[in-house]
């Protein structure tokens, strides 16, 4: 395939064969600051498993990333279903701007949260002007501005996701649960929800893997005691300049997600199922 | 009677909640843009008055200027290759069958799902055995390769909705395959193009984890630049530099949505 060539050619040479490399690169010998040398020894990766603060980064990182997740899921659905059920307005335009926040730089609506939340931010502002406190809230710097951070960036995703899903969904269904003598509610526990799963999962897992895979969120509105996964490897590679190890975290991280993406694969395929019964 | 109450005070339940999240996503890029033309100097709270000088002193300052410099060439560079890559893998996957090709489809989709973090660390270190440091190069490469399934996603949406008609007709008519290509494809698919290619552009502007692992230290691109100012404080100056790149980037999508819209009734 002539066409198709450039395009495989350079994913495989600067994506799939440096992914590789990395799973290799986690059993080289590192004899000295930033010298390794081919070896096959499972030193590295016996440390990293022996270390409990690796752990307690891995716990804490997926911890926040599951509080992330159901944080979106809940605001996230009620604005989803409401974006697919109203009939007045420009809908195409509630749209454009739910994603308009998606081009504008991604550090500067992360730092934007250091203004909103911090001891001078808006939130404290106005809160002491209203004199409903005297003294400033400590909101910025610990695990509440960073899961503050992740769901802002997050939300979009998977309120496009359930959106979709509950666009598709045939409002006849609905229409005949109720005249078979379905309240509101329980057509929508009914029918609607179940029918919207699909998209809810999707949501979540995005929601979940890019909370965990992310960097700067944590390391710009988290505090010292702040532990997340992907810093953990900046600091191996790029601070301790210690390689091997740098490429073991990045192996377990890779693994831990890719494995939560299989299982929600399986669970998926469980899903279809159902959505096809239920038609 | 009841049940159409109830369910009119649920819809306006799920619209309050919309309203509240539309707000949650505005408001602290209003924050920003205000803060912007604060005259106080520590760029926080409460507006002591109006005042543009952080603006002139943005315009001043020549490492920000050149880290713009290095985005835009950099974004412009890697977007062009992931572009053209883009292009040729789309028309490959949707006009023509053969083994493989969900495997392939998936392959192109890979950098979306791996976690910038390994993609970062991944490629630093297979190209530093190859050879290749921290570096321009790099980043160029690093870029083509984050940008590379946006633009295939955009092209290939676009042909799936084009029907072949054409360019049958086309080459039935006696024209040859690149003709077929040059005359009739590519002038249907321009808008997807120049789409996918914008795509690639807010991509690679905006890309920031990544990044700090590709850069040789001293090269700073806009976003790596502001991570680097943001270690000491927000700086009233890094707000005017925010409300610049707010308006742009509202700007470049709302232009290249124009463009599209422009391109696609011309003919």
């Amino acid at each position: 395939m002539v066409l198709l060539s450039p395009a495989m050619v350079s994913l495989a040479l600067f994506l799939v064969a440096p992914i590789v490399f990395i799973a290799i690169y986690s059993f080289w010998l590192r004899v000295a600051e930033g010298t390794d040398v081919p070896a096959f020894q499972f030193g590295n990766w016996i440390a990293v498993l022996q270390d409990r603060y690796y752990w307690m980064g891995l716990s804490s990182t997926f911890k926040t990333s599951l509080i992330t997740t159901a944080v979106c899921a809940l605001i996230g659905y009620p604005t989803a279903y409401f974006l697919a059920r109203i009939r007045f307005g420009n809908k195409a335009l509630l749209l454009f701007l739910l994603f308009l926040p998606f081009w504008i730089s991604y550090i500067i609506r992360t730092m934007a949260w250091i203004s909103v939340l911090g001891k001078t931010g808006a939130v404290n502002t106005a809160l002491i002007w209203l004199g409903i406190i005297d003294e400033p809230l400590k909101m910025l710097y610990n695990d509440f501005s960073v899961v503050m951070g992740l769901v802002y960036f997050l939300v979009p995703y998977m309120i496009i996701n359930i959106y979709v899903s509950l666009d598709g969904i045939d409002r006849n269904l609905e229409a005949s649960a109720r005249t078979l003598g379905c309240s509101g509610w329980q057509a929508f526990r009914e029918v609607t929800l179940p029918l919207s799963l699909p998209g809810l999962g999707a949501g979540c897992m995005l929601c979940f893997v890019l909370a965990a895979g992310s960097y700067v969120t944590p390391k710009l509105l988290g505090g010292p005691d702040t532990l997340f996964f992907p810093d953990l490897i900046y600091e191996a590679i790029i601070s301790q300049l210690d390689w091997p190890t740098g490429a073991v975290l990045s192996v377990i991280l890779l693994i831990a997600l890719g494995l939560l993406v299989a299982v929600y694969n399986r669970f998926m395929s469980l899903s279809d199922i159902y959505k096809s019964f239920a038609r | 009677m009841n049940t159409t109450l109830d369910s009119r005070l649920a819809f306006w339940l799920l619209g309050l909640c919309a309203l509240g999240v539309y707000m949650f996503q505005f408001a602290p890029i209003v924050v920003v843009m205000l803060l912007s033309f604060n005259s106080s100097r520590s760029g926080a709270f409460p507006m002591e008055g109006l005042s543009l000088q952080w603006y002139h002193k943005l315009f001043a300052n020549d490492s920000i200027l050149e880290a713009f410099q290095t985005s835009v060439i950099l974004a412009f560079g890697s977007s062009l290759i992931a572009t053209v890559l883009g292009v040729m893998a789309a028309i490959a996957l949707v006009r023509y069958s053969f083994k493989g090709k969900n495997a392939i489809s998936t392959l192109i989709s890979l950098p979306l799902l791996v976690p910038e973090v390994v993609l970062g660390v991944a490629l630093l270190i297979f190209l530093k055995y190859m050879g290749i440091y921290r570096s321009f190069g790099m980043l160029m490469l690093g870029h083509t390769v984050l940008a590379l399934p946006f633009v295939v996603l955009v092209v290939q949406a676009r042909l799936v909705g084009l029907r072949q008609n054409f360019e049958e007709a086309a080459l039935s008519l006696g024209a040859n395959r690149l003709q077929t290509f040059r005359e009739v494809t590519l002038p249907l698919i321009s808008p997807a193009i120049l789409g996918g290619f914008l795509f690639a552009v807010a991509i690679s502007f905006d890309n920031i984890t990544a990044t700090l692992f590709w850069k040789k230290p001293g090269i700073e691109t806009v976003p790596s630049k502001i991570f680097a100012m943001l270690r000491t404080s927000v700086s009233p100056e890094i707000n005017a530099l925010g409300t610049v790149m707010i308006v742009l980037t509202i700007l470049l999508p709302l232009i290249g949505g124009y463009a599209v819209r422009r391109l696609s009734r011309g003919r």
